[in-house]
């Protein structure tokens, strides 16, 4: 662990608040990105990123220092961003007419030449998020770590506290329910 | 349609797609501000916790009592003294002689 990092956690559990600042400053851009992959308002992004650092500064005691601060700060970012979706499941019920013109277009471009249709469209990053906010919490947060962040399922299990096998399950299941949502867009756009 | 290659093509955009790090200004301020404020007291929290202990306190009485009315000595005292006090209570008892007189 970095030399100041574990300075200013001394300080802080002796007594000094004001030390926990630097490390607030520091490590919240890498929150702040985390928390942005599972809420798209900015003001529960912010409400995200606080509750990870009050966590934090709560349980700073429990903090061994044998692995860098910054892991054990996003094993809990991951953790508050999975209690955020749980918190927040809604409808995930996404009709084929709630899809936008853009991302419409793109699926026909798909459907006539897949290699025309960009990956860099924004229409497609606005389908990929569309799609992941009608999975289930769990789902959602497998393929965000295991496939878009290209996470080991070691990793993931350290970063949720879930046993290896179940990541593996769950990952199993994230990927059948993915399937399911595409399969359903397609139907309802074709058929 | 391809939904295996739809759904590589759509993971590959999410993965194109990097979620910024920037922050608010001054947002360590407000964290800052946020954890020097006192939490509200919870009181029904301070009741419940107050009743645990209670429910602890009388689980504990209640073992001590369980042990100590099963331990060998206890029992004669108790039914010894008892029998004594039956036994005298009926030797006490008014007899014939005294209600006829």
């Amino acid at each position: 662990m970095e030399q100041a990092d574990a300075e200013l956690i001394a300080a802080v559990l002796g007594g000094n608040t004001a030390s926990f600042e630097p490390l607030v400053a520091k490590y919240s851009p890498r929150v702040f990105a985390t928390a942005r992959r599972y809420a798209r308002r900015e003001s529960e992004v912010e409400d995200i990123v606080q509750e990870v650092w009050a966590k934090a500064f709560q349980k700073l005691s429990s903090f061994r220092g044998d692995a860098p601060f910054e892991h054990w700060l996003m094993r809990m970012a991951v953790r508050t961003c999975y209690d955020f979706l749980r918190e927040h499941q809604r409808n995930r019920e996404t009709t084929f007419t709630e899809l936008s013109a853009p991302e419409s277009d793109w699926l026909d471009r798909f459907v006539a030449a897949p290699e025309s249709a960009s990956e860099e469209a924004s229409a497609a990053k606005q389908l990929i998020e569309r799609v992941l906010a009608m999975l289930s919490p769990p789902a959602r947060l497998v393929i965000t770590l295991l496939e878009i962040e290209d996470r080991s399922v070691k990793e993931i299990a350290e970063l949720t506290g879930w046993s290896v096998p179940l990541v593996k399950v769950r990952a199993f299941r994230a990927r059948a329910e993915m399937k399911k949502c595409l399969q359903r867009i397609a139907q309802e756009k074709y058929l | 349609m391809n939904l295996a290659e739809l759904q590589r093509k759509l993971i590959a955009a999410a993965r194109k797609n990097l979620p910024a790090e920037e922050m608010p200004y001054a947002f360590e301020k407000r964290v800052m501000a946020r954890l020097a404020a006192k939490p509200p007291t919870d009181e029904w929290a301070a009741w419940a916790r107050s009743l645990w202990y209670g429910a602890g306190v009388c689980a504990v009485i209640a073992l001590c009592m369980s042990v100590w009315s099963f331990t060998p000595d206890s029992e004669q005292d108790f039914a010894s003294i008892f029998s004594q006090d039956l036994e005298q209570t009926i030797v006490d008892s008014p007899g014939d002689e005294d209600m006829a007189e």
